[in-house]
């Protein structure tokens, strides 16, 4: 099976994270950039699938030349090849047209199976496996918590907010998975050294015939107007129990008027 | 005057939820609110006396079983096609998982803006969202197309303003390409009477602190007594304390209740980012030094399970 897993590199979301001040985009060159935590599980759950019906893992990353260091780090997993679209006309691109660009590279790959996190940790959206399969015209089956593999035939289990529901598609088709489908492995010493020698083919606008002014800041569908950071919350009032502290903490709840 | 389109959500149990009547009130800020029920044959009906009380002056009603047996696909399809025959100021859809998703596919069929996780929206059409698990606050705006918003909930207080609307059926004509991924099963989990999460005004979280799954019974206790939600936090549910879609945080549930309240969690940033943005946070926990202490507006240092308890007894005591 032919599987592409999709990769984003992210400011750390345990660090301060901040918008650029002059064009309001995700400030990267300040942050501790890493893989999107939630493409951990995506790329764990292509190399299960390799491992047990054969195949090929192929990352494909869009992002700027530093997201290199991700796609190092996504090999060292065990992928076998990855794609990095690369492009300075990128740099501000919508949702809308990320999908845009990101359909455009995997028509390229002609994958059987593309694999995603639900979200990103920076824009935490949402929207990228339905928009890429409105794309391509395949199925999309979102935010799985299992995946089977029979053949041609993709089975997910969901998890929805009245219990769970369980989709089937036929490849080829997108899939979206959260952190609870499986646990990533680390990669090894040997990993690490092979990721080195993996082959990375990096593709631009002009190698996926996506015209500079559908992308970035004129391409963009919706646009910045201005940011602040939130005030910090202010700790209140902290209390050692000693004996009296339930009572005390329902008297404050009483005063806020929920008891 | 123009429509301001609401996607409406609902479930089989509780019928129209909060988030709906949230967009209602704020659809009417805008201009005028029509409700769109995307779902099985008669599920408007049921709906509309709620749609109407709150401010729907129309209901689109898609119905069908082509509707309810697949993913979004066959309701973005139905959805795009009343775009565009109606060209409505604004589509505001839920910021849950479906509304997303269709919002997505719209997006991409209109070539349209989206933006998502917005708290409020001004009659310009600039929307406010919270970035950053609530650090940033950004306005934004949709510069091409029709703005597709998806709300938050939680977000505004929705008050009634009663309408009598007329039901409008929608012909459904979905392709083939939109039923690729078919449901094949759904199974409701038992969850009580407890509210949902997201939409909760009060919710009660246990973390690490809670020690195991049973003493989870402590915290849905104070839950039921607050008539809250009961949240956990990532440490709690990797433990096998409580099931998955009840955490909250960065990989899970985003709230912003009233009332927060945390038991036995420390307040790792993973958690803070999906519940600083809550009202008022009170939290117990046995470390003085703990992270969610700096951002409690009440915290009380000492063990929960003496804590607790001793505060349930007040509740009823009071009650």
């Amino acid at each position: 099976m032919n599987i592409v897993v999709l990769v984003k590199q992210v400011p750390d979301s345990g660090a301060d994270r901040n918008l650029r001040s002059d064009d309001n985009t995700v400030d990267r060159g300040s942050a501790n950039n890493v893989i999107n935590e939630m493409d951990e599980y995506a790329i764990e759950e292509a190399l299960k699938i390799k491992e047990a019906h054969g195949g090929e893992v192929t990352i494909l990353t869009m992002g700027p030349d530093r997201a290199t260091e991700s796609i190092r780090k996504a090999l060292s997993m065990g992928p076998d090849k990855a794609v990095h679209v690369v492009d300075d006309a990128l740099h501000g691109s919508c949702a809308v047209a990320t999908s845009k660009v990101l359909a455009a590279a995997l028509g390229t790959l002609n994958p059987d199976l593309v694999i995603c996190g639900a979200e990103s940790t920076d824009g935490r959206v949402q929207v990228m496996p339905h928009m890429i399969a409105e794309r391509l015209g395949v199925a999309a089956l979102t935010g799985a918590r299992k995946l089977t593999v029979d053949g041609g035939t993709l089975t997910v289990e969901r998890q929805t907010e009245e219990g769970y529901e369980v989709v089937t598609a036929s490849t080829p088709a997108v899939v979206s998975v959260w952190d609870t489908i499986n646990e990533p492995r680390y990669p090894s010493f040997k990993g690490i050294m092979a990721a080195k020698k993996k082959p990375v083919q990096t593709l631009s606008l002009g190698d996926l015939g996506v015209a500079p002014a559908e992308v970035g800041f004129d391409g963009a569908t919706s646009t910045v107007l201005e940011h602040t950071k939130r005030p910090p919350r202010s700790g209140g009032e902290k209390i050692t129990d000693e004996g009296e502290g339930g009572v005390k903490l329902v008297e404050f709840l009483a005063t806020e008027k929920f008891v | 005057m123009s429509e301001v389109l609401v996607v409406v959500e609902a479930t089989k149990e509780f019928g129209v939820k909060k988030v709906t009547l949230e967009m209602l009130t704020l659809a009417r800020e805008l201009d005028t609110p029509s409700a769109v029920v995307l779902g099985g044959p008669g599920a408007a009906e049921a709906l509309s006396g709620k749609l109407g009380e709150y401010g729907a002056e129309k209901i689109y009603a898609a119905e069908s079983e082509e509707i309810d047996g697949y993913l979004v696909a066959p309701k973005a399809t139905v959805l795009a096609e009343l775009v565009k025959q109606v060209q409505p100021a604004a589509v505001l859809l839920a910021s849950a998982q479906e509304g997303k998703e269709i919002a997505a596919r719209l997006a991409v069929k209109l070539d349209n803006g989206i933006l998502t996780d917005v708290v409020g929206l001004a009659a310009d059409g600039t929307a406010t969202q919270v970035a950053f698990a609530g650090s940033t606050i950004v306005k934004s705006k949709v510069t091409r197309g029709v703005p597709l918003v998806t709300v938050r909930p939680n977000s505004v207080n929705p008050t009634p303003a009663p309408a009598t609307p007329a039901v409008e059926q929608l012909t459904v004509a979905v392709s083939d390409t939109d039923k690729l991924a078919k449901v094949v099963n759904r199974v409701a989990e038992q969850k009580g009477s407890r509210p949902e999460l997201t939409e909760a005004s009060v919710v009660v979280s246990g973390g690490r602190g809670v020690g195991n799954a049973d003493n989870f019974k402590l915290v849905e206790e104070i839950a039921d007594l607050l008539g809250g939600a009961v949240g956990a936090s990532r440490a709690a549910v990797d433990s096998g304390y409580y099931p998955h879609q009840f955490q909250v945080g960065q990989t899970g549930k985003t709230v912003s209740p009233q009332l927060y309240v945390a038991l036995g969690i420390s307040g790792a940033i993973q958690h803070r980012a999906g519940m600083q943005t809550s009202k008022i946070i009170v939290a117990v926990n046995k470390d003085g030094e703990a992270p969610i202490f700096e951002l409690a507006d009440y915290g009380v240092v000492g063990d929960l399970f003496k804590v607790v308890p001793q505060a349930a007894e007040e509740i009823r005591k009071r009650k």
